[in-house]
């Protein structure tokens, strides 16, 4: 089983992390380059200003970039007969969407925390911001990772999937913002607690909620 | 039928003990039944080609069987692995083939999937998008042959194979009968194998 598993990973991260023709993580790592760095346009060059909401910009411009890739996530494989033929060879959804969680996770997290210091710095927030920006994308991506993937499942097969998966996605990923973003303003770590709490519980249920929705797609 | 079958697992080597069987069937799409009380089994060596006309059930027969829908009503019993090929190729189109049907050795392990026979060994560093039909088909066979699956499952093998490739894949079910394993076809076309029973789904109508 663990040879399947990773044999599942590597397809996933072949296709989400380089992704192909489709550009794989450089684009959503772009696009949040690109908000945070035409914020300081918007709110005009007032540093105290952006130092005190740049910490909440990263955080939108990371909901953002994770919810860009959510139409390729789940949707292609139903398409292209995938799932149908790892479930004849008894590989069940939950552990795919599992697997598949922390590929999307791996393709978007790791890239995104390295550009926040980027962001960061065009921002001008200071080294304890920083330091607590990178400490709640660090709790709360795995959460985004697995709301996302959940929601993939969930509106896989229906017309117009990538628009109304993000429209479920954002208010679904709430709790995370408002912990991960009002850590910055308490500068406590209870913030990120919470963050990260918010996470377990999403990586928790995603991959039966998930699994379920991929069966029922089935019929 | 279970002719030369259990006992000398041959070719496709060790092909475990498999059946498959439907025990009054029924499936349902929307309001409409498709068919009813629907009955057969099917033990090693043994074909068996559904026929009806389009949008008789012979797919969804297939998928019920194959445990990826469920029936209205009755059950299936079957012992053994299911390999399946319908229209969907499964295999990842950005990919070159042989790197596609890699992803499937690793998952099902290391089986001869007979790439030469398939006229499959030239086209390994074309991207599966490129593929025509006929060569995806046969790339799917290849899949199904790397499986190493006792029970076969073929939805509409012959489409957009031709002359050549048509007998090809006769031959290869009939080796893969004569080894103990189980084929059910579902086809409008004609298909050619010693030992083929019908079962014609419009008998089971409502």
């Amino acid at each position: 089983m663990t040879g399947r598993l990773g044999a599942l990973l590597r397809r996933d991260l072949a296709r989400l992390l380089l992704g192909g023709r489709r550009g794989g993580s450089i684009l959503p790592i772009l696009f949040f380059l690109a908000v945070a760095m035409i914020y300081p346009f918007a709110v005009g060059p007032d540093a105290p200003l952006l130092a005190r909401t740049g910490g909440g910009v990263i955080w939108v411009a990371a909901l953002l970039a994770a919810i860009l890739p959510l139409d390729r996530l789940i949707e292609p494989d139903i398409e292209m007969g995938f799932f149908n033929q790892w479930a004849l060879r008894g590989i069940s959804e939950e552990w795919i969407i599992a697997v598949r969680i922390l590929a999307h996770w791996l393709s978007f997290a790791p890239a995104l925390m390295l550009a926040a210091v980027p962001a960061a710095a065009l921002l001008g927030l200071d080294g304890p911001t920083i330091r607590t920006v990178e400490l709640g994308l660090l709790a709360g991506t795995p959460g985004l990772a697995a709301l996302g993937v959940m929601v993939a499942a969930l509106t896989a097969g229906l017309r117009g999937g990538a628009a109304l998966s993000g429209m479920l996605v954002i208010p679904l990923a709430v709790p995370l913002l408002i912990f991960g973003a009002g850590s910055l303003s308490t500068g406590g770590d209870s913030g990120v607690a919470l963050t990260g709490a918010c996470s377990l519980v999403l990586l928790a249920i995603a991959p039966f909620a998930g699994g379920a929705a991929v069966r029922a797609a089935r019929d | 039928m279970c002719w030369q079958a259990c006992d000398f697992p041959l070719t496709l080597g060790a092909m475990q003990e498999c059946r498959i069987a439907a025990e009054k069937l029924a499936c349902r799409r929307g309001d409409r039944v498709l068919f009813s009380d629907l009955n057969f089994a099917l033990s090693p060596g043994d074909a068996l080609q559904i026929v009806g006309s389009n949008g008789i059930g012979k797919s969804s027969l297939l998928r019920i069987l194959a445990g990826l829908m469920r029936p209205f009503l009755g059950q299936v019993v079957r012992d053994g692995t299911i390999g399946l090929i319908d229209e969907r190729a499964a295999l990842d189109p950005e990919l070159a083939l042989g790197q596609a049907l890699a992803f499937w050795q690793r998952i099902d392990g290391p089986v001869d999937n007979e790439l030469a026979r398939l006229g499959l060994a030239g086209l390994m560093d074309v991207p599966v998008r490129y593929l025509s039909t006929g060569q995806t088909k046969r790339a799917a066979f290849a899949r199904l042959l790397g499986q190493g699956a006792p029970i076969w499952l073929l939805d509409e093998p012959l489409n957009g194979l031709d002359g050549e490739a048509v007998q090809l894949v006769e031959t290869i079910v009939a080796e893969h009968c004569r080894a103990g394993g189980i084929c059910l076809i579902a086809s409008h076309q004609p298909f050619d194998l010693a030992g083929l029973r019908q079962l014609a789904l419009q008998d089971f109508t409502p």
